[in-house]
């Protein structure tokens, strides 16, 4: 798998990051190592396994739908990096 | 007090007048002698201190819970409510936990007190606590050397007696590669064993939080608090707890696989070969059944894990958007770039990898080619470790591929630094609990340990057979 600048630069619009500069270099780079360090799992034939999804043993852990409140107006505030009274701020999202 | 008291001997201790009092101000001292390791992110003297007067006085009432004496050191990853939680990210700076995870509120409830907050990789993505946003955490026994990770902190509290015992997570080793880099016990339990709840996530199915303490019977109490059943975690495991404890003595025999691929592996240290070879050959002697096995898909394991744990990242961590809470750059024009510089400048360059990595994985036209490859590559994996326990009571393998290595060593090459984890991340694509037994000294100075992965919830004789190994293996702190 060949790791270029179009690629860089599709994966990190789905993830919401950017790479500027000599950053998207190294990314570039690193991640076409690894790909190349993961793909060593080709040499196995797993044609015939089926994926495995979930480790516990649990299955269908079910409680009544009761709502609850678990935390606070104000304490889900709290850590807002800004905020306007009971809003949060945003950067403007409606375009002129 | 004492240095490297085990909890029975601080409780002892406690009849005889010591105060829980005289127990924090000893490891504040400790604390203090040791701040610049950097284990702590932040000591919670004054709360601890008061707590400790408090607790006091319910020893004196006779209402004290079972921990009480017991000071503990948590990971930067485990909410603790009222008190800062960032996962050693600039993403998470200054977050302040609004409610507390599941074992810190079990810990709490039985009388322990926590000290403080310990260093680690960034979001628990690391082995040898060199990304954290917060400074290099060292390893106390040779301060040019890392202290391992992701619970490098952790550890290093452990290993300085800043505490009785620490919380870590453990996702592919993140507590026992550390714990064998500074000589001291560490278990991941089984998954399920311990509730998740309110440890921030890195890969749901595979993170656990765990224990790290000089004393095995020290990491048992704490798990006999911390595990079982919780309301708040669907996946964690209504198996009934065994009474550790009360199970620590061990008796009879065991049956020990080894894997051949792990012990001739190109990576692994000559000298630490060597020893697990006349360790297996003392405990066959002793009466124990050794049998060395093939286990051809070693090589695959950590190709396995990095496809599945940055595949679980990338979704786990498209919630730090710094919008409700977090890093808000200011840098940001419209909604969507306040998403991408937030996280852009919120995040470390190991995180972003992972994420990047896993986003590919998950990605149209690759979903199958890699990510669904490694799922079923760990149906494989799985199988065939519980094959091999059914007829062996634990695999046998080294913690690690050496000790500790140098600061600034493996951090210009990512894969060199994930094949770190080569020996412990099996214990985490099967669910299957392991520990880390300090039973190595190094020619060269350093501890590494032994590790022993044993069947689902196998708790009770993990921690009886670590202390077996301790008491006729070990060299005496």
């Amino acid at each position: 798998m060949k790791v270029d600048d179009q690629l860089v630069d599709k994966i990190s619009d789905l993830a919401r990051l950017e790479f500027l500069g000599e950053e998207k270099e190294q990314i570039k780079k690193d991640l076409q190592q690894i790909l190349g360090f993961v793909e060593k799992l080709n040499e196995v034939n797993l044609d015939q396994i089926e994926p495995l999804v979930y480790i516990t043993d649990e299955v269908n852990i079910l409680r009544d739908d009761v709502a609850e409140e678990h935390v606070s107006k104000e304490q889900a505030l709290r850590n807002v990096p800004l905020r306007d009274s009971d809003y949060i701020k945003v950067p403007k999202v409606i375009k002129k | 007090m004492k240095n490297y008291s085990s909890f029975s001997d601080i409780q002892l201790q406690l009849q005889e007048g010591l105060t829980v009092k005289e127990v924090v101000v000893h490891y504040l001292k400790n604390i203090r002698q040791y701040a610049h390791l950097n284990a702590f992110l932040e000591v919670f003297e004054e709360e601890a201190l008061h707590r400790a007067e408090q607790i006091d006085l319910k020893i004196k009432q006779g209402t004290a819970g079972k921990l009480a004496g017991m000071v503990i050191a948590n990971k930067d990853v485990i909410n603790h409510k009222g008190h800062h939680t960032t996962s050693s990210s600039k993403i998470l700076s200054g977050y302040e936990s609004i409610y507390n995870a599941t074992a810190i509120e079990r810990l709490l409830r039985d009388d322990a007190i926590i000290i403080g907050r310990c260093n680690c990789d960034e979001f628990a993505m690391g082995s040898s606590n060199e990304n954290s946003a917060f400074g290099i955490c060292k390893n106390g026994l040779d301060e040019t050397k890392v202290p391992g990770g992701s619970s490098g902190g952790s550890a290093v509290a452990v290993q300085m007696d800043m505490c009785t015992i620490s919380l870590g997570s453990d996702t592919g080793g993140s507590i026992r590669q550390p714990a064998s880099l500074c000589g001291v016990f560490g278990i991941k339990p089984t998954y399920g064993r311990v509730s998740r709840y309110g440890l921030i996530a890195y890969a749901s199915s595979f993170d656990q939080i765990g224990v790290f303490s000089n004393h095995i019977e020290d990491a048992a109490i704490a798990m006999e608090v911390i595990s079982g059943k919780d309301v708040m975690d669907a996946t964690s495991s209504a198996h009934p707890v065994d009474a550790y404890t009360n199970q620590l003595a061990f008796s009879g025999t065991v049956r020990l696989a080894s894997f051949a691929e792990a012990l001739h592996h190109p990576k692994l240290d000559t000298e630490i070969s060597a020893t697990m070879n006349t360790l297996i050959k003392s405990l066959n002697e002793a009466g124990h059944t050794t049998t060395q096995v093939s286990f051809t898909e070693l090589d695959y394991l950590v190709p396995t894990y990095y496809l599945l744990t940055t595949a679980e990242a990338s979704s786990n961590l498209s919630r730090f958007d710094g919008i409700r809470y977090g890093y808000r750059s200011q840098n940001a024009t419209d909604l969507e770039s306040t998403y991408r510089k937030n996280r852009s400048e919120g995040f470390g360059p190991e995180v972003k990898r992972r994420i990047m990595l896993g986003t590919f994985v998950l990605s149209a036209g690759y979903y199958d080619a890699y990510y669904a490859k490694a799922q079923k590559m760990r149906r494989l994996i799985r199988d065939k470790t519980l094959e091999l326990l059914k007829t062996n009571d634990f695999i046998i393998l080294p913690t690690t591929p050496s000790t500790a290595f140098g600061i600034g060593e493996k951090t210009k090459d990512p894969v060199e630094m994930y094949l770190a984890d080569l020996y412990t991340v099996q214990a985490n694509i099967t669910g299957l609990p392991a520990v880390s037994v300090p039973l190595g000294k190094h020619s060269n100075g350093l501890p590494y340990g032994i590790q022993l992965i044993g069947n689902k919830f196998s708790e009770a004789r993990l921690l009886a057979f670590s202390k077996y190994l301790m008491t006729h293996y070990g060299n005496s702190k």
